[in-house]
């Protein structure tokens, strides 16, 4: 059976890039669905009606919701490819740990972006930086969080990247200056295939930032 | 080599309680080590820096920390009997998506209804109720989350059942004729040794959060 593959995914989100990065990693042909979240589709209120967001994997018509989910099932669904989790019980564990870091910077972040007072995101940027540190501190010498292989944890962080201009334009501060290891990671995943096509452009990023503020103070 | 697991935790905590159940349902000895949460020991630290949180599961002095990662770690070391999640891999994103929907929502609404008062109790146990309601719809007519046997999202959810007695007194809430169905589940897993074994009493439960309000002072 040909597998239908559809993504419904948002360009600058950090969460789609994920699931855009394990698809392509395993030669995945895939139909990328740009969505308006503003007027979200028929289709995307159908197949993530718990939470309405993006990015949904519709896999022969089934959806999967939640973007480090998605990448284990990709990963699960098709193993013949290049594996993006480790194979040993107490690796997985360890790189579904820090998967599960990465998620928790959100708050951070969305402080710093999108706080409506300074206070609010200098507290926001103190967050980020010293989760970040501490994800640098896990990388370490290390060409991916994994050892050699690129994989599940560098997939969790990499999204984050599109951004980094944008939260050092709003945050101003450098972070490369605070965590030169993490900017020499990220510019080594750059080089992979599937992160360059995945990855949104960085000034069309912070284009859009004004306006994205501008829904938030809405919400 | 003989297996050596440590388990360290904190008798109330729901999360906590579905490490204990992995572990009985694979049959797993283990030592169970109760932690002063206001006096944490080096062990502790040492296992956890990161978070410095129970529950904390050490394998052969290798430690895994986060609940939902201790159980998959669990299910897929001792893969030989009572599996926890389902093989094909559709099923096991669903079960993953509902875990992951109890971990982001549960504990901050369940915290307000014991924990606050006034306005915020009040919106806090409005959405603890359609929070069980969603979970009670996700559930259906099926014995388990997952169909006939117990599973991942069953020790997800589980857990929160002990503390139901302690938002009924603090809430002024009866979750029964709210949810009678989720009851109903939850009366057929108290029947499994492993759930009965892990869960600590409802009573006690009331007394530890009648001490933390008397803490915070909440009245």
């Amino acid at each position: 059976m040909v597998d239908v593959v559809i993504l419904l995914d948002y360009w600058p989100s950090m969460f789609g890039v994920r699931t855009r990065i394990a698809l392509e990693e395993k030669n995945i042909k895939f139909d990328y669905r740009e969505q308006d979240l503003c007027n979200k589709s028929a289709l995307l209120l159908e197949m993530n009606p718990v939470h309405k967001k993006i990015p949904v994997l519709i896999h022969n018509g089934k959806p999967v919701c939640e973007s480090l989910i998605q990448v284990e099932y990709i990963d699960e669904t098709w193993p013949m490819e290049y594996p993006l989790l480790p194979s040993d019980p107490y690796q997985r564990a360890h790189a579904r740990f820090w998967g599960d870091f990465i998620d928790k910077m959100l708050p951070g972040l969305g402080k710093l972006m999108w706080g409506a007072k300074s206070v609010e995101q200098e507290s926001g940027k103190k967050e980020f930086i010293d989760m970040l540190k501490t994800v640098e501190f896990e990388l370490g010498d290390k060409t991916y969080f994994g050892g050699e292989t690129f994989g599940y944890v560098d997939i969790a962080l990499i999204g984050f990247y599109g951004w980094f201009d944008a939260f050092e334009k709003y945050g101003n501060f450098s972070i490369e200056a605070e965590c030169p290891t993490i900017i020499a990671w990220a510019k080594r995943c750059v080089k992979r295939d599937s992160v360059a096509k995945s990855l949104p452009d960085s000034e069309k990023v912070i284009e859009l930032i004004p306006e994205l503020k501008k829904k938030k103070r809405v919400e | 080599m003989a297996n050596e697991v440590i388990l360290l935790d904190f008798w109330p905590s729901m999360f906590g309680m579905r490490t204990r159940i992995a572990l009985r349902e694979k049959g797993v000895e283990f030592e169970y080590r109760d932690e002063d949460l206001w006096n944490k020991s080096p062990l502790l630290l040492e296992t956890n820096p990161v978070h410095k949180k129970v529950p904390v599961l050490i394998h052969n002095s290798k430690p895994v920390c986060e609940s939902t990662i201790q159980v998959q770690y669990i299910d897929e070391v001792w893969s030989d009997k009572n599996p926890i999640l389902p093989s094909d891999p559709y099923q096991r994103a669903q079960a993953r998506f509902w875990v992951d929907f109890i971990d982001e929502k549960m504990y901050d609404a369940q915290r307000k209804v014991w924990g606050t008062k006034g306005e915020e109790q009040e919106t806090g146990k409005k959405e603890f109720i359609e929070l069980l309601k969603t979970l009670e719809s996700e559930l259906g007519d099926k014995t388990y989350f997952g169909g006939d046997d117990f599973g991942y999202v069953d020790i997800g959810l589980i857990g929160f059942y002990s503390w139901f007695h302690a938002y009924e007194k603090y809430g002024n809430l009866n979750i029964e004729s709210e949810c009678p169905k989720l009851i109903a589940w939850a009366k057929t897993c108290m029947q499994r040794e492993s759930v009965a074994k892990s869960l600590p009493d409802s009573e006690k439960v009331i007394e530890f959060v009648t001490e933390i309000r008397k803490k915070f002072m909440i009245e």
